[in-house]
């Protein structure tokens, strides 16, 4: 037999909750509609980078290739030329692919890259239909030219050689006040 | 004789396709296939917090036959396989499949004699979401773009013809191996 508590009290505490509850802020995010920032460091995306003249930081050394857990990246370097010029130095990255569906998006990549060519961005909304569509070539990963840069390849516009580039004592480029 | 000779040509079948299209993906219920890690971020795209009930696919079912997507999440090794595919089989028309992973998608970082390659070896994927393991975003945004193409999947003498015409799309491509070029 319940006590009187139980019959009488015990069902009101219960849709207590309940109703305590309808007064409570909505935790729901709603994403497609507002999208929340993620966090600053985020792993999505990668993204290579470039000089503030446009020429690339990628210098095709493989290391991203050797050290990637799971031998999602694809490198090919090739030597600039004096008429045909991608990057300042020696080297450049000529075939750069990372298949998204093996990248598990752990930055070992970029804690390998010796020129900070390779970074990460937040962008997370990667989701495609076809296999050969989320391998991401060169053009898909390069970051987009900012006024005052120029589409490689043209010769080292900020300095006499890649010293000056990678010493940062080059001079800054026309339209930007920062090095 | 009917409405659709009174109505220019087409005007009817497509209306049908797009009402028909709404319906399938406004209920859309995923079948539970959690194998790893990706199925604890796909329980909590259920939840609360990310809450799939907005876009009517609260009820994850525990039945196959009830369900109309597969979300495969995790790693399918070479012995969940045979089950893998008989649970798509049990699913009934329209079905779609959801390669939520790196790992469903084609294997992932396990590279090895254990893990199956990508789920497409086994059932017919039609979205592949990368991620190790996705966030809910990810996944929400993937079945928000498998939402598009329900929307405008075809129906009937449509459908054939659309089948017939993927398949021999299929049956002319150019094999992996002779592929040049820059991708390999």
């Amino acid at each position: 037999m319940p006590t009187l508590k139980e019959q009488f009290w015990d069902p009101v505490a219960g849709f207590g909750v309940t109703f305590r509850t309808m007064f409570k802020k909505v935790v729901t995010e709603q994403y497609p509609f507002e999208k929340k920032p993620t966090a600053p460091r985020f792993h999505g995306r990668h993204q290579l980078n470039r000089w503030p003249d446009g020429l690339e930081k990628c210098i095709g050394c493989e290391l991203c290739a050797w050290a990637c857990p799971a031998d999602a990246i694809y490198v090919e370097g090739a030597s600039n030329t004096e008429d045909e010029r991608y990057s300042p130095g020696e080297r450049y990255g000529r075939v750069y692919q990372i298949n998204y569906l093996r990248c598990i998006l752990c930055g070992l990549c970029i804690e390998a890259c010796p020129t900070r060519a390779l970074t990460m961005t937040n962008e997370y909304e990667l989701a495609d239909d076809n296999r050969a569509d989320l391998i991401y070539e060169k053009q898909d990963l390069l970051a987009p030219l900012l006024p005052g840069m120029e589409q490689p390849p043209h010769a080292m516009l900020l300095g006499d050689d890649e010293g000056d580039y990678y010493r940062g004592s080059f001079r800054p480029a026309k339209n930007e006040s920062e090095a | 004789m009917g409405i659709e000779e009174k109505l220019p040509s087409g005007v009817l079948l497509t209306t049908v396709e797009g009402v028909a299209g709404y319906m399938r993906k406004a209920s859309f219920w995923p079948a539970t296939f959690g194998l790893a890690c990706c199925a604890i971020e796909m329980m909590t795209s259920g939840g609360p917090r990310y809450d799939l009930s907005r876009f009517g696919m609260e009820v994850f079912r525990a039945s196959p036959r009830q369900a109309d997507l597969m979300i495969v999440a995790g790693r399918v090794s070479q012995k969940m396989a045979p089950v893998l595919r008989q649970i798509y089989d049990q699913m009934a028309e329209p079905k779609y499949v959801l390669a939520m992973g790196v790992c469903a998608s084609s294997g992932g970082m396990f590279n090895n004699y254990a893990i199956v390659q990508g789920v497409d070896h086994v059932v017919p994927v039609d979205m592949y979401l990368p991620g190790c393991p996705p966030r809910p975003e990810m996944l929400i945004d993937a079945i928000l773009k498998l939402h598009k193409q329900v929307q405008t999947s075809k129906l009937g003498s449509n459908r054939r013809d659309q089948i017939e015409a993927l398949e021999t799309e299929a049956l002319n491509a150019l094999p992996t191996s002779e592929m040049k070029g820059l991708l390999r």
